[in-house]
């Protein structure tokens, strides 16, 4: 087990073929005329953010909340474009009455990315006890969740998620691991 | 101008006169509660949106389908108190710059709804100075009905958002909207042309 934990945790920082975890995400959103990407940024986050703003196809843009992130995505849903929020596991924290009053009942495919902080070598205490509360608020909502911890497997659930969000209209979070990521240490 | 010099009217009334003046299938997002209830009571529309909750959001939705559909006008009607539990969207909007996409708040100063109790905003905060602030420099109060009528007709010709401000009184919402949320998504989708009905 310490093997193989230690051989994901290398894939972080070393991605097969030349490819990267936010390499593999931004294709995967194209490929799926995901075009609209309102964000609050998270410093793992960044490589992606900063490709997804140098790429025509996607319209990003940071929200000051993420709740407002959820309405901007609902509302361009509704209207016929397809979305998708980035944020962190705190930002997260702040939607359970979003999800509860919008996504969920009126079955808008809201697709969300979360960098996981608070796991994995968190060193801020705040962040770790928010982070125990994401999966439980996901759960009692019943929203799809999935943890993405391997290269090999991101682009399968991610592009398999985002299409049964659409065709089920319904919320699904990906979750992005520190195991994936490398996730943010204390020296950065 | 300062809201000290404009007319106190009637969300209802106001309502009624801004759907009365749409011609062009324009969306409307009406906010949690009475605003959106009054929405309801001025007549249903399929390009109507009823939100049942989510506080705060009717800007990020109108924005949202303003971005999807910019060939269409959007309209966003808020309350001042959901309006001050999502100020950051202002600047979000001033730095999108949709051209399709006019925001009404109606201001009276209270969350009727829950008993009348005053907003924090209340007799210290201008709104409009806050969108402005916010970078939505082209921001008003209405002095009163026809000044309002006059107020959509240029923000329904103008190139970027725009956002009216009214100070309305106390009265409760004149209809209650009917709470199906999947009906409303639904056919709201259908009247801005995105499914057809099955």
């Amino acid at each position: 087990m310490a093997i193989a934990e230690q051989q994901t945790s290398s894939q972080a920082t070393q991605a097969p073929g030349g490819r990267s975890w936010h390499g593999i995400v931004l294709e995967t959103l194209k490929r799926n005329e995901i075009s609209l990407i309102p964000y609050v940024p998270d410093r793992v986050l960044t490589p992606l953010i900063k490709n997804l703003h140098a790429d025509p196809f996607f319209t990003t843009f940071a929200t000051a909340r993420e709740e407002e992130a959820v309405g901007i995505v609902s509302g361009a849903w509704m209207g016929g474009r397809r979305g998708a929020v980035l944020m962190q596991t705190s930002g997260f924290a702040t939607l359970a009455n979003t999800l509860a009053s919008l996504a969920v009942p009126y079955q808008i495919p809201l697709i969300m990315f979360v960098s996981e902080r608070g796991t994995l070598g968190e060193f801020n205490y705040g962040q770790s006890l928010v982070c125990r509360t994401m999966r439980p608020v996901l759960d009692s909502l019943a929203l799809e969740h999935h943890t993405i911890t391997r290269f090999d497997e991101l682009e399968f659930i991610a592009d398999r998620s985002i299409k049964q969000a659409v065709t089920t209209q319904a919320p699904v979070a990906l979750i992005l691991s520190p195991l994936l990521t490398g996730g943010k240490v204390f020296d950065k | 101008m300062t809201t000290r010099n404009t007319k106190v009217m009637n969300r209802f009334d106001v309502t009624s006169r801004l759907i009365a003046k749409l011609k062009r299938e324009e969306a409307v997002i009406g906010g949690i509660g009475n605003t959106n209830f009054d929405l309801w009571a001025a007549g249903h529309r399929p390009q109507n949106f009823y939100m049942l909750g989510s506080m705060g959001l009717a800007f990020p939705i109108a924005l949202g389908v303003a971005l999807a559909q910019p060939e269409r006008r959007v309209f966003a009607l808020e309350g001042d108190g959901s309006l001050l539990m999502q100020l950051g969207a202002l600047s979000t909007i001033a730095a999108l710059k949709p051209k399709n996409l006019i925001m009404i708040v109606m201001d009276n100063g209270i969350y009727q709804i829950t008993g009348a109790q005053p907003t924090p905003a209340a007799g210290v905060a201008d709104l409009v100075a806050i969108a402005s602030g916010s970078g939505l420099t082209n921001s008003a109060w209405a002095a009163d009905e026809e000044d309002f009528e006059r107020l959509v007709d240029e923000a329904m010709a103008a190139d970027g958002p725009s956002l009216i401000a009214l100070r309305i009184d106390d009265k409760p919402g004149v209809g209650t909207t009917r709470r199906d949320p999947v009906q409303i998504r639904e056919r709201f989708m259908h009247g801005l042309g995105v499914r057809e009905p099955l």
